[in-house]
């Protein structure tokens, strides 16, 4: 039972650490699916995560906090958008520039308007997305088994935990049940078809691209405003590449998205309970060695297990059309 | 994850001479004879070290209605270039927070004879340098007593920042204090990572305070610099205790900081400027203990309903052994060995 409890703690803070790189892999998945190439995923969650935290303090709603980091995430978006699709601009090269961007910018802001060294203010309250607990969940927490899973790891956690797993099985549907995605794939594997069929390439790549910086202002909103209290210097902290990692490791579909960025959590979280306690037969295992345990197995896995990832085919390479 | 490299390799090439150019800029034309003061990278405002370092500054000039310059890094590269610039311009004393300053201070100091220099949490052995050290160990003592007190499963937490010697002084001082009052108390150990970013990363932090907190721990223990920030937030989310580390800390979560473990920065911060102006400086040691209030735990109004007086008598107790010698608390970092696990 004793396992089975830390189990369950541990699954829950996989859950915890999984969301941002969830929404941000998804957020990927749009863009290149339609063939831009997105490296800036880590920028835009950063600015996102910023103007989140900054309207939250502010206004004292989370709402508004997430609206805004919406809001930035998208104007971030259409730069990178206007750049490499209007005009055709290197992807990759944009994609660094938002990144530089979103670090530089929301430092300079964050120490002009706060003066607390780039950090926002602490939220607390209203202005931070607080655990929901599900019906029933305390009654069911005694529960042998049931009661664990039930109340420990599905209740009690924020909105945007929720909204991450469910765009899970929507992208799935978007993606692949609907024409907006047929158009959505086909502008990223062979975009001149779409445009004989008549539909405007560039316009769907910018759809995308908005997709994308919605989902990475939810990301970044997850961040500031419900899994930490407020805003410090580069609390994405690398989450955006790995979101890329996880991308190519789920070979561009979205329901292995979701089970690559889960694995992703899991080793983070596995570290972090990992850390101190005496394993059956090793012993207590050094800091650094289960601090390096997630790398390494990423190593291993990305070069060892998933074969060929190909991503789609104009990936990266602007439309031109034909004269 | 070519890109990956190449942007990071872009990123501190950037910030490398971004810095240097903003660096340039912020020194030209800075008065003479001030004394100055350089924090290390967690910043000037992370409510614990540096923050510390600064008021002890601004206490100072308050005080004698004098100024100083001071400066945030921007990068490991600038420490030197920091250093000189000062030192070039006639600054006096120039302190600098933070062990990471050994190297680029052991230096500088070399080519400035003439120049007063302090560095704080490390020992540089040059004629003109203070080096002043703080006997966390104790303060964190009585912090872990108060922990073992306050705590009703038996058991409390540690989250350190980097993991480093200096930081497992922490650790040891705590679990002996926490010991000291109860034999049987279990402890966990964590601590952030193992680079520099240890310092600035609240988000782990927190997760490891609450999987301390999952495993029974009521009182955290963080001592973590910006990252400490998201422990404390973790245990006032989770309805436990916390304690804050280097500044009074116990504002950040009212009612959920139990306390918080003084490490008067600010006084060192503020004598090695006062004993240059009035010409008594003294180069070499300075150790701030118990004894000279250089350590010591934080009660005020965001507390005073979690101490009780049983614990503060047993505290202050505690406080006047170490002083007289009766307990001696043992230091991590003299043989890196700590007697209790």
């Amino acid at each position: 039972m004793e396992f089975f409890n830390s189990s369950i703690f541990m699954l829950d803070s996989s859950i915890r650490l999984t969301v941002p790189l969830l929404l941000a892999c998804l957020a990927g998945l749009y863009s290149e699916r339609a063939g831009i190439f997105d490296i800036g995923l880590e920028g835009k969650m950063l600015a996102g995560a910023f103007a989140a935290a900054t309207v939250a303090a502010l206004s004292g709603s989370a709402l508004y906090g997430l609206m805004a980091g919406i809001g930035v995430s998208i104007i971030m978006s259409l730069i990178h958008g206007v750049a490499s699709i209007t005009f055709r601009g290197n992807q990759i090269i944009s994609g660094v520039a938002i990144n530089f961007l979103a670090a530089g910018l929301t430092t300079l802001l964050g120490q002009t308007w706060f003066r607390q060294g780039g950090r926002t203010p602490q939220l607390s309250g209203d202005a931070r997305f607080t655990g929901i607990e599900l019906p029933y969940a305390a009654e069911l927490a005694d529960v042998p088994i049931i009661g664990g899973i039930y109340s420990e790891l599905l209740s009690g956690h924020n909105i945007l935990v929720y909204v991450a797993f469910a765009a899970v099985p929507i992208t799935y549907y978007v993606l692949f049940h609907t024409r907006f995605g047929l158009r959505l794939r086909a502008s990223g594997e062979n975009p001149k078809a779409v445009d004989t069929a008549g539909v405007n390439v560039n316009f769907m790549r910018f759809k995308a691209v908005i997709i994308t910086g919605v989902l990475c202002g939810i990301a970044g909103a997850y961040l500031s405003t419900a899994q930490s209290a407020g805003f410090g210097n580069n609390m994405t902290a690398g989450k955006g590449f790995i979101a890329l990692a996880a991308l190519i490791f789920a070979k561009w579909m979205p329901i292995r998205a979701l089970f690559a960025t889960l694995l992703f959590g899991f080793l983070d979280a596995l570290q972090i309970r990992l850390q101190g306690v005496e394993l059956p037969m090793i012993g207590e295992v050094p800091v650094q060695l289960i601090q390096a345990l997630p790398y390494v197995l990423t190593v291993i896995l990305l070069a060892g297990f998933i074969g060929k990832a190909v991503g789609p085919k104009a990936g990266g390479i602007p439309y031109v059309k034909e004269r | 994850m070519k890109t990956k490299t190449l942007s990071k390799s872009l990123a501190s090439k950037v910030g490398i001479l971004a810095g240097g150019i903003a660096l340039g800029a912020m020194l030209a034309g800075s008065a003479l004879a001030e004394p100055a003061i350089i924090y290390d990278l967690g910043g000037k405002f992370d409510k614990s070290f540096n923050e510390s370092a600064y008021n002890g500054a601004t206490a100072w000039a308050e005080e004698t209605g004098l100024s100083f310059q001071d400066i945030e890094l921007q990068t490991d590269a600038q420490r030197e270039q920091a250093l000189r610039q000062f030192a070039r311009r006639g600054s006096n004393p120039i302190v600098v927070a933070g062990f990471s300053w050994a190297t680029a201070l052991g230096k500088v100091a070399a080519e400035f004879p003439e120049t007063n220099f302090a560095i704080i949490d490390m020992v540089v052995d040059a004629p003109n340098v203070r080096s002043v050290v703080f006997n966390e160990h104790e303060g964190s003592f009585l912090v872990g007593a108060l922990a073992a007190m306050k705590s009703e499963t038996g058991k409390v937490g540690f989250v350190g920042g980097m993991d480093i010697p200096l930081i497992r002084k922490f650790y040891c001082g705590y679990a002996q204090g926490a010991r000291a009052v109860n034999p049987d108390i279990e402890l966990f150990e964590n601590y952030t990572g193992t680079t520099p970013a240890a310092w600035n990363d609240p988000i782990t932090a927190g997760e490891l305070a609450k999987a301390a907190m999952a495993r029974g721990a009521d009182v955290i223990y963080a001592a973590a610099g910006g990252s400490g920030l998201g422990v404390l937030q973790a245990a006032a989310d989770e309805g436990k205790f916390s304690i804050g580390v280097d500044a009074n800390q116990n504002y950040i979560q009212p009612g959920s900081v139990l306390t918080s473990m003084l490490k008067r920065v600010d006084l060192a911060v503020a004598s090695a400027f006062a004993d240059q102006t009035n010409g008594e400086w003294t180069s070499g040691f300075q150790v701030m203990g118990i004894g000279n209030e250089g350590v010591g735990w934080s009660l005020d109004e965001f507390n005073a309903d979690l101490i009780t007086d049983e614990m503060k008598d047993a505290v202050d107790a505690l406080s006047a052994k170490i002083q007289s010698g009766e307990i001696v608390v043992h230091d991590y970092t003299t043989d890196g060995t700590c007697p209790v696990s």
